[in-house]
């Protein structure tokens, strides 16, 4: 497992989408299926729910991915991907179609993973179904026009939060952790090398695998299009958003989370976080600032200090 | 071939089985459930050639399905009332994604209040969903069906919904007649699909669509909705030449010499209306005529020729339907059942063409078409009927709603009275 | 017996989105003796727009995000304004 190499000279030619996609500029959703194709190779399959991937396909009879792909509706991701694998090791069995089968993969937004979608999820991870599902979380439901989802974080402006979300988000990854299945990671866009690889480990494994991407959105979360990985960088850096893996149940915290939850590195200040997001101008400007900041910062702690005590058990 | 006793899910569940099925997703409820205890039996034992997934709701059901279906498996479920209702928006799916699944839907009423009994506003509801509609009557036209449904399906790329009543017939005792393995395979060759969603064949499935081929995309399927017609009739006609058994048609008169399957006008035996000339509508005609129609499915009254009273109905009731006809006949009215079989495609000629000059239809529902008198097949008799050059009087309501008995002698009361409103 | 396709299949080609250039409001231009070769810009590129090989930019499709300038560790592209249209 160790010997994956994600040197960016020895990536896999392949290009899972074709240039010229109906993505906003600097989206972070084709920017993760790059790696998501270099790591699982031209035998696979994709489904999509209702979210900006599927807005920016392009329109009947072009598509932007060169990946076999079923678009399917909002809430049926889990059941989707599980009928097609199920009916892929029938028929090869029959041998109604060569082998070996293809990597079946989901690529589903926040909405349609921490939402709509949740439900045959959560039933396809129970029976431990033969798919990856990935989740690209940019926090809100962006393709129709940026409404809070389970993602949306404290405080975060979005058209049905206008004056900031009043509740926390869900803890989608450490919820999967918790239906016991072969692998969960999680990832952020400003890490390539370490998404490819955990991409490339789940490949390797059978059975319900889980990865969780952070996909910072500019036009939702109001910075410009040039910032993408930045952002998702200064999440990572001020432990906003924990990178970690879990084999069998076993978590592993990735090296930068690792180095904050271990105490080597002092995090990034959150505010440097905050203030580059539009989304937190409210918040930033609002008189209760300091306190609500450090309230955060105080969340993100006992966060990082659970992950560690999980991965020590 | 072999004669059983058995539940109408039995029978199902014995089709399933034998139709080579790849994919099955299951999720339970009242009635439909032994279908699915029966299938699990069976993928238990190992004598299931597929895979039986449970899954935790029946939007994923039909979830599932649709997208195995996409990979070119033949796929199956079964469900009922609330469950049909639930998968709705994964129904349109199927349908417009051209994937032939088969669905067994068991009818039940539904909420609100709860009601575990049948009737058919269940699948009625789901009338424009571009699903393949048909009915059972008897346990025999349950396990025959399936194996038409694959045959149909397949076929014309469209998914196929087989409704039956539920405990009517669902958990009722019944004998039928198995076929040999053989002649299943050899009727049902295993599915070959021009495309599957899969890297060798590639492509993206159903991406937004602009208007111009949007539409066009859906009158297509309209369309081919259409012209699965002559596609039934000839699956039909094939089936009994294979099984030697006399099959109902698109609509069955109780009428000896009057079916509905080669659209004939019943008097002269004439081809009724346009498109009923093709092949296949002949080769179903010869098959009909062949047989005695006097199998345990195929009651036919004994009476020849015209009637003066049509009796259409669906389902379990259209047998019921059969008896009032005869009562009625006895009473000094020359009545006749129509069974109709194959709810959509409608088969709107075949209907016309089977009704004398002069004559009345009685339809009879057994579900509301709320805003409406009567039920839904009510008005497409209607519509099915006008500017037929025929003087056909129409009259109906419903009536058996929820699972309320329907005695012979209330039918005959009830049709008493609807003569009389037709007349009017 | 060949079957027609019935179901709604679309296949992948450059530019499904449009000619995604003529979004562009500024343009990357790499200087080739400042870049080092870490292909940085070539593994962040959203659009697959750069070319491993020699970093060549396809300004059919860039969308002048300005992630690749961004990114870029040595400073070897600028983001420049696209004065009036497109080539």
């Amino acid at each position: 497992m160790n010997s994956i190499s994600a040197k960016l000279t020895d990536l896999p030619d392949y290009e899972l989408i074709q240039k010229g996609t109906g993505a906003c500029a600097g989206c972070p959703s084709p920017m993760g299926l790059r790696i998501v194709g270099k790591a699982l190779g031209t035998n696979a399959i994709m489904v999509m729910t209702p979210s900006c991937a599927v807005a920016s396909i392009g329109m009947m009879p072009k598509s932007c991915y060169d990946v076999p792909t079923l678009n399917v509706c909002f809430a049926s991701a889990g059941a989707s991907a599980a009928g097609i694998s199920g009916a892929l090791d029938v028929q090869i069995a029959k041998g109604l179609i060569p082998g070996p089968k293809p990597v079946v993969f989901n690529w589903v937004g926040d909405g349609g993973t921490y939402d709509i979608g949740f439900q045959g999820i959560s039933a396809a991870a129970e029976r431990n179904d033969d798919f990856i599902h990935f989740c690209y979380n940019n926090e809100a439901y962006s393709n129709t026009g940026v409404q809070r989802s389970g993602a949306t974080p404290l405080h975060a402006a979005t058209t049905t939060t206008p004056s900031g979300k009043n509740e926390g988000k869900k803890n989608m990854p450490l919820l999967m952790l918790d239906h016991a299945p072969a692998y969960v990671a999680t990832a952020s866009i400003a890490y390539p090398q370490d998404f490819y690889k955990k991409v490339a480990k789940a490949k390797e494994i059978k059975g319900f695998r889980y990865i969780e991407l952070h996909a910072p959105c500019g036009p939702g979360w109001k910075f410009p299009a040039s910032e993408t990985v930045e952002i998702g960088r200064l999440a990572v850096k001020t432990g906003a958003w924990a990178l970690w893996e879990a084999e069998e149940g076993r978590l592993t915290i990735s090296r930068p989370t690792l180095q904050l939850a271990e105490g080597k590195t002092k995090p990034s200040p959150l505010a440097d976080y905050l203030k580059v997001q539009g989304r937190f101008a409210a918040l930033m400007k609002g008189a209760g600032k300091e306190q609500a900041i450090a309230a955060m910062a105080q969340s993100i702690e006992k966060e990082l200090a659970e992950l560690l005590a999980r991965s020590k058990r | 071939m072999s004669r059983q006793i058995a539940t109408g899910n039995a029978a199902c569940a014995l089709a399933v089985k034998a139709a080579n099925v790849d994919f099955i997703a299951a999720y339970p409820i009242t009635p439909q459930t032994t279908i699915s205890e029966k299938l699990a039996d069976y993928a238990a034992a190992g004598e299931l050639t597929g895979k039986y997934l449970t899954v935790e709701s029946e939007h994923s059901v039909m979830s599932a399905v649709a997208a195995a279906a996409a990979t070119g498996a033949r796929t199956f479920t079964a469900t009922s009332s609330q469950g049909l209702l639930y998968m709705n928006e994964i129904l349109h799916y199927a349908a417009g994604g051209r994937l032939p699944v088969v669905m067994v839907n068991v009818n039940r009423a539904v909420c609100a209040p709860w009601c575990l009994y049948a009737d058919h506003q269940d699948s009625v509801s789901q009338r424009d969903t571009g699903w393949l509609q048909f009915y059972c009557a008897s346990h025999q036209e349950i396990y025959d069906s399936i194996f038409l449904a694959y045959k149909v399906a397949e076929q014309v790329e469209i998914p196929v919904m087989i409704n039956y009543d539920g405990f009517l017939l669902s958990h009722s005792m019944l004998p039928f007649e198995t076929l040999e393995q053989e002649v299943i395979d050899n009727y049902l060759p295993v599915r070959q699909p021009a495309w599957r969603l899969h890297p060798l064949w590639g492509g993206t499935f159903s991406n937004v669509a602009a208007a111009a081929e949007y539409a066009a995309y859906r009158h297509k399927l309209a369309r081919d909705t259409r012209e699965a017609l002559p596609v039934i009739k000839a699956a039909i006609s094939e089936y009994e030449k294979l099984t030697g058994r006399p099959q109902p048609g698109l609509i069955q008169s109780s009428r000896r010499g009057q079916t509905g399957t080669e659209g004939q006008t019943g008097a002269e035996g004439q081809t009724g209306a346009e498109g009923q000339a093709g092949a296949e509508g002949q080769a179903g005609a010869e098959g009909q005529a062949g047989a005695e129609g006097q199998t345990g499915t195929e009651r036919q009254t004994g009476a020849e020729g015209q009637a003066q009273v049509y009796l259409l109905s669906m389902g379990s009731m259209a047998a019921e339907m059969e008896l009032a006809a005869e009562e009625l006949t006895r009473q000094g009215i020359s009545t006749a059942a129509l069974k109709l079989r194959v709810y959509r495609p409608f088969p709107a000629e075949e209907l016309a063409a089977l009704l004398p000059d002069g004559s009345a239809l009685i339809v009879l529902d057994r579900n509301l078409a709320y805003g409406h008198e009567g039920g839904v097949l009510l008005m497409e008799a209607r519509s099915a009927l006008y500017g037929c050059a025929k003087n056909i009087k129409i009259a109906g309501s419903a009536i058996g709603i929820g699972g309320q008995d329907l005695p012979v002698s209330l039918l005959v009361e009830e049709v008493r009275r609807l003569l009389e409103v037709a007349k009017a | 017996m060949t079957k027609e396709v019935l179901q709604p299949l679309a296949r992948p080609v450059a530019g499904a989105g449009g000619s995604t250039g003529t979004w562009r409001s500024q343009r990357p231009l790499l200087n080739k003796d400042k870049c080092t070769g870490c292909l940085l810009c070539w593994i962040y590129c959203p659009e697959a727009v750069i070319t491993r090989e020699d970093r060549s930019i396809d300004y059919e499709y860039c969308k002048g995000c300005g992630l690749c300038a961004r990114e870029c560790p040595a400073g070897a592209i600028t983001m420049i304004r696209e004065e009036s249209g497109h080539e």
